[in-house]
């Protein structure tokens, strides 16, 4: 290997690509030729550092500088600052500080790293990279010390659990899928992250690609899989290009193919490109994807592991699972399950969202409580509003209330509080969100996300989200809270697929934590948040008003009259809540009340 | 990206495609995603073409199926599409962050609604769900290019780059 003086790594995540990484990239190579740097100075392309935002972004070590903001143009001026004189610009400097980062920046309080240990650190199109982080060891500890039983055992000892979200014991599947005394056999990694909001795999994926490709050959060791698929989804496009870099860096280098490592395991695996289906992150859906059709689920058992792929016994994890194999591998079972609760071991990643002060992705320990993730890990609520629930486990996942907030987090304690693990959104809402608004919300994604093989599924969650919507359009009437529990309990048992079986867990948990909100809307006709529009009402107060015309001149539908310096009024009957007024109001004199009055305009 | 859909063989452009991703069942995706890629949509006579050079020992599907498939996934479209495909990112994460003025700038400006095309087949706009890329919302991609941090008055100029 050639021997450099300076590392600069510059981010290539979509986002800093969008702002011009690539151009940023060149000009520094440029920039290194002109001034005859180019052989002590090298210019590597890594995921996120941690500056996106403001992006582009790039770290100079060994210094360990990060800059950004900085536009081609700029590229002469800091080669010459900062790679020539050695000063550091200040002006592109980003300072270390905690609150960096939108998506991953510096560890945060209460953060352990271990999936995302690599992201942003290794370029991840570059294996050698990977070698350096104690990359591929634990192959070949598994390969040359270890025996397919060995190794479930030491995973099945760590407590691994499914990180997609059912929390199925790793160990446990590999157990299963190795007993089937039928050849060959698969592996799978499921990389079908469609929750809105999570994206947890794609960090992984896009920043750290080699860990997954390790753990999913040392699983095919314990497994006795030959082939195997990761399932990425085609919006992931950078994902897959970096994972099909990193299986051919892999191939190359002999840790896929035939003889892995000079010893008779062979294993080899493909990247598979989704086109566009929610539904396919249920295995039989992506299964059936995976073989060219349409991916539609069918009824458990058989399971994958029994009848998979090609009708074959078929190992399908998820990438944060394989992700953490190696690492168990290397540091032994104990050290991993050493951080947790006493049935979910380890650490989970989380996207969390909403109205916090830090959203981003973060890494923690299970058994830390929500209160703390919340308040310590993403700061707590923006704008010094008050928590109001938050919401676990993606699209199919459920409300969480102030009184769940000290629980432990882990599988069971999250299933027992009526919402569950999932792949690991976390959406924090305040008292500005309504409820029934949210619960509709997340019922519209999933039954435009039905694939409608099943009939509970296909009408039941149109029929639920009809229900909803005509509960905020202030039409609901007495039994219809009824009706969505019966719905949704019917919904639930006989769908065919986690998609059916879940979706109703948003309406089922706000129903039993805010059925008072359910109840306002309903009987009261009032939205306690004032988020459903048809049940609230915008009023000048006079007291307020200065008669600035701005919002006469702003409203769509011109519901606003009054002379300059005059009170203006708002017309009820025109008026579409669209809620300008109150955006454009320099003095806060649009009030939005929801009081039970209606007199209601067709919006 | 997209090149104009009438010059284009299309039984050359499925022979390629079959080709690049093998004679295989579970080939279909990719290659229809080809001929999606190639064409913007996939038109009936490849289809055909699909069903009439797949016909091996193994391997048989009906135009039916192979229909049944583009119909099933989002990304593929039976539908001719414009020159350009501007995907607009409609989930919560997006939406809370001002998304929902940024896609009626985008309808406003184009005369279209979700899934339309205007007459001079230059825009297709439709929505996606999640790229996850949640932090840089909302986000808006043009064919393959990424535009994140959008705001309403930035849709004219970011449109007049495309021809």
């Amino acid at each position: 290997m050639a021997f450099y003086r300076s590392h600069v790594l510059v981010c290539v995540d979509p986002e800093c690509l969008a702002k011009g990484a690539h151009e940023v990239v060149d000009a520094l190579q440029d920039e290194f030729i002109a001034q005859g740097l180019i052989d002590e100075i090298q210019v590597l392309e890594t995921s996120r550092i941690g500056g996106c935002a403001v992006g582009p972004e790039m770290m100079v070590y060994p210094e360990g500088v990060h800059y950004i903001g900085m536009t081609p143009d700029d590229i002469p001026y800091l080669v010459e600052e900062h790679f020539l004189k050695g000063r550091v610009v200040e002006r592109f400097r980003e300072v270390v500080k905690p609150i960096v980062d939108e998506e991953l920046g510096p560890l945060r309080p209460k953060e352990v790293r271990i999936v995302l240990r690599n992201c942003g650190q290794i370029d991840p199109n570059n294996i050698e990279d990977y070698l350096a982080a104690d990359g591929y060891q634990a192959l070949g500890k598994v390969l040359f010390e270890m025996t397919p039983e060995g190794v479930i055992d030491e995973v099945l000892n760590s407590g691994l659990r499914g990180r997609g979200g059912a929390g199925f014991p790793a160990a446990k599947k590999w157990a299963i899928t190795r007993e089937v005394p039928d050849n060959p056999k698969y592996m799978i990694c499921n990389a079908d992250e469609g929750d809105p909001g999570a994206f947890m795999n794609r960090r992984v994926l896009e920043g750290d690609p080699h860990c997954v490709i390790e753990g999913m050959i040392i699983g095919a060791y314990a497994v006795g899989a030959s082939y195997g698929y990761i399932y990425c989804r085609a919006e992931y496009p950078v994902a897959v290009e970096t994972l099909n870099i990193a299986i051919k860096q892999a191939r190359e280098f002999g840790f896929l193919g035939n003889n892995i490592l000079g010893t008779d395991f062979s294993f080899d695996l493909e990247v598979r490109v989704g086109a566009g289906a929610f539904v396919c992150g249920e295995e039989t859906a992506l299964i059936a994807s995976i073989m060219g059709n349409r991916g539609e689920p069918h009824p458990r058992p058989p399971f994958p592991s029994v009848k998979g792929v090609w009708d074959k016994p078929s190992n399908n994890n998820n990438v944060e699972t394989y992700s953490v194999v190696p690492q168990i591998i290397l540091n032994g079972a104990t050290w991993y399950s050493s951080m947790g609760t006493e049935k979910s071991k380890g650490t989970k990643t989380f996207a969390v969202g909403g109205n916090v002060v830090k959203p981003g992705l973060i890494e923690v320990p299970m058994g830390i409580t929500l209160r703390e993730i919340i308040f310590d890990v993403a700061g707590g609520i923006k704008d010094g509003k008050k928590f109001k629930a938050v919401q676990t486990g993606g699209p199919m996942g459920g409300c969480l209330t102030e009184q769940h907030l000290d629980l432990q987090l882990d599988y069971e304690a999250l299933s027992k509080a009526g919402s569950m693990m999932g792949s690991g959104g976390l959406v924090v809402m305040d008292e500005t969100s309504c409820m029934v608004d949210i619960a509709r919300y997340f019922m519209d994604f999933t039954q435009a996300e039905s694939c409608g093989k099943c009939t509970p599924c296909r009408v039941g969650t149109r029929r639920i989200l009809e229900l909803l919507q005509k509960i905020c359009d202030g039409k609901g009437e007495e039994g219809d809270i009824e009706a969505l529990e019966d719905l949704c309990f019917e919904v639930s048992r006989n769908s065919l697929c986690g998609l059916g079986q879940g979706a109703p867990v948003p309406v089922v948990s706000t129903l039993k934590n805010f059925r008072h909100e359910y109840e306002a809307h309903i009987f009261e006709k009032r939205c306690p948040a004032k988020v459903c529009k048809p049940l609230i009402r915008l009023n000048v107060e006079e007291s307020v008003c200065t008669g600035c015309t701005v919002c006469a001149r702003n409203c769509p539908v011109e519901a606003i009259s009054g002379e300059r310096r005059q009170v203006h009024h708002i017309d009820e009957k025109t008026c579409i809540r669209c809620g300008i007024c109150v955006q454009v109001c320099n003095f806060n004199a649009i009030v939005v009340s929801s009081e039970g009055v209606i007199q209601l305009t067709e919006v | 990206m997209t090149a104009p859909t009438i010059e284009r063989d299309v039984s050359l452009l499925v022979q390629e495609a079959i080709e690049k991703h093998g004679a295989h069942r579970d080939a279909l995706i990719p290659i229809l995603s080809e001929v999606n890629h190639a064409l913007g949509y996939i038109p009936a006579e490849a289809f055909q073409e699909v069903h009439k050079q797949l016909q091996t020992e193994d391997v048989s599907v009906s135009k039916g199926q192979l229909f049944g498939l583009a119909s099933f996934y989002d990304m593929l479209s039976t539908k001719p599409r414009g020159r350009h495909v501007i995907k607009f990112c409609e989930n919560a994460p997006c939406h809370v962050v001002g998304g929902k003025a940024v896609w009626d700038a985008l309808c406003d400006s184009l005369n279209l609604k979700n899934g339309e095309t205007t007459p001079d087949k230059k825009w297709t706009l439709v929505t996606t769900s999640c790229l996850g890329l949640c932090s840089v919302g909302p986000v808006v991609l043009i064919d393959d290019d990424l535009y994140g941090n959008v705001v309403p008055g930035q849709i004219d100029k970011i449109l007049a780059r495309y021809e």
